[in-house]
């Protein structure tokens, strides 16, 4: 039987209790909403969630948490960024500052448009599963770019990649948190050794 | 919008919730709330105190300024047109607005109907004072909704007053008998297949924010601890005497809304906030939640 993992949620902002509903349908997962230090210290996995990438990044520093994520991050913490979390992640986002600056890739902000390109497609994400996903892309990023050979792509539409991993980051530009499939949430507790 | 686009529009929604959404009326304003943390801007020609003070037809703002705004910040741009408005609304969609509000606040266009959102691409957010409101509003075809409250006052009496009133609603509706659905759907000008959708889930089908009279990050704070899951600050912003101070104070208590200490930290020091107007002095003619029906 594997262990019990606790998986957390940046909790200032977004799809988190989405997120939190989706980890508490798994097994042997505890969600645990991150908002502090000793929240973020107790986690052994976080989800980066949906909302504006802007605003989270802001209560991240202005909460003193940016600096303690990267170094969580950096030792080796499983984390995964859907879509603003995508965005925290990059190294590179074309246009604007960067944040957590971790993930070796190029993010295009706002890439589709605005909310009236906003739409639900659907693709395969061989690594993850056979069957076909659920994209909800809601002014979406993409990833322009991956820097580095150890970022893995993992879905790609019309030539836009979409969903990546590097090790132990895993990004997605679209948000699996709102459509009730838990297959990316239960590949996700595996990176967290579940 | 067919299903699938409405279900896309109630997804924007959702990840905005625990922010906060800030009226502007001009780049500027824009620039300074976004870097105070905004989730979103709504851009509008003047803010509610200012129309309540001002009189008049309060209306659209200028296409021109939405673009300016459109063009200095990256978070989504909300804003206002009239209540049944269509054609207001036509060309806030052409603009590639983020989110319509057929807001209260402008003077009504038409005082029977409203519009049907459902014919638009565009997400629609709507005020609302009571669950059959709410419902209305939803079954036309809103994909989001805020508490009216009492825009321009800086009073957050009417805001709380419809938090918990949508909020005993929905309460009243979960403990109704199925054969009871009906009776209730009639009294509050519900459709039926919202009640029962209520009856089964327990919560709105669409994200709730509050607005309307709130003015300190207290104020906020009190909103989301009573249900609210994100705020809209009109007045409260700009007519304090440290806006960027304000806004960031705000954004900071909604997302700390259940942590006195830090709320006691970020509510120090923050100048005036706006002034308040109480409710009772209002004569009921000017009052603005009561537009809509």
């Amino acid at each position: 039987m594997s262990k019990n993992v606790k998986i957390g949620v940046l909790s200032y902002q977004g799809s988190v209790m989405e997120h939190m509903r989706a980890l508490s349908l798994l097994d042997n997962v505890e969600p645990l909403e991150v908002k502090t230090l000793s929240s973020l210290q107790a986690v052994d996995g976080l989800i980066l969630p949906g909302g504006e990438s802007t605003t989270i990044s802001k209560l991240l520093s202005i909460f003193d948490l940016l600096e303690p994520l990267k170094e969580r991050i950096r030792s080796g913490m499983p984390v995964w960024g859907t879509c603003a979390g995508m965005i925290l992640l990059a190294e590179t986002v074309i246009g604007e500052e960067t944040h957590l600056g971790l993930m070796h890739i190029t993010i295009r902000r706002n890439a589709f448009g605005r909310q009236l390109q906003s739409s639900k497609q659907k693709a395969a994400i061989p690594k993850i599963s056979p069957e076909p996903f659920d994209l909800v892309l809601i002014r979406a990023p993409w990833i322009e770019a991956v820097n580095n050979d150890r970022v893995e792509i993992l879905c790609e539409v019309d030539g836009h990649i979409l969903a990546a991993q590097e090790e132990y980051m895993l990004v997605t530009a679209f948000h699996p948190e709102v459509t009730g499939d838990l297959r990316i949430h239960q590949y996700f507790a595996h990176m967290c050794g579940n | 919008m067919n299903l699938e686009q409405y279900e896309i529009n109630k997804n924007l929604a959702q990840m905005l919730k625990g922010g906060v959404i800030m009226d502007v009326t001009n780049a500027k304003e824009a620039a300074i709330a976004e870097e105070a943390g905004a989730v979103a801007v709504m851009a509008l020609e003047r803010v509610p105190s200012d129309i309540r003070k001002d009189g008049g037809v309060a209306r659209m703002s200028d296409p021109q300024m939405i673009k300016e705004i459109q063009a200095t910040v990256s978070i989504p741009v909300m804003a206002k047109a009239r209540i049944g408005h269509l054609a207001e609304a036509q060309i806030l969609e052409a603009l590639g607005i983020d989110y319509i509000d057929e807001s209260e606040v402008l003077t009504p266009a038409d005082d029977v109907n409203h519009i049907y959102k459902f014919n638009f691409k565009v997400p629609f957010v709507c005020g609302a004072r009571n669950i059959g409101e709410a419902l209305r509003r939803i079954g036309e075809g809103a994909a989001m909704i805020r508490t009216k409250g009492e825009a321009g006052t800086g009073n957050v009496v009417e805001a709380v007053r419809h938090m918990r009133t949508m909020t005993a609603g929905i309460r009243q509706i979960q403990s109704l008998a199925p054969e009871e659905r009906m009776a209730f759907a009639k009294e509050n000008g519900a459709p039926y297949e919202l009640v029962v959708q209520i009856a089964q889930t327990g919560k709105l089908p669409v994200v709730n924010f509050a607005a309307g009279g709130i003015a300190t990050p207290a104020d906020a704070a009190l909103m989301m601890q009573l249900g609210s899951e994100g705020i809209f600050v009109g007045s409260g912003i700009f007519k304090s005497s440290n806006p960027p101070l304000m806004a960031r104070a705000i954004v900071k208590a909604t997302a700390h809304y259940n942590n006195p200490v830090l709320l006691a930290e970020i509510s120090e020091g923050l100048g005036e906030a706006m002034k308040g107007l109480e409710i009772g002095q209002i004569a009921p003619e000017n009052l603005l939640a009561t537009r809509g029906w």
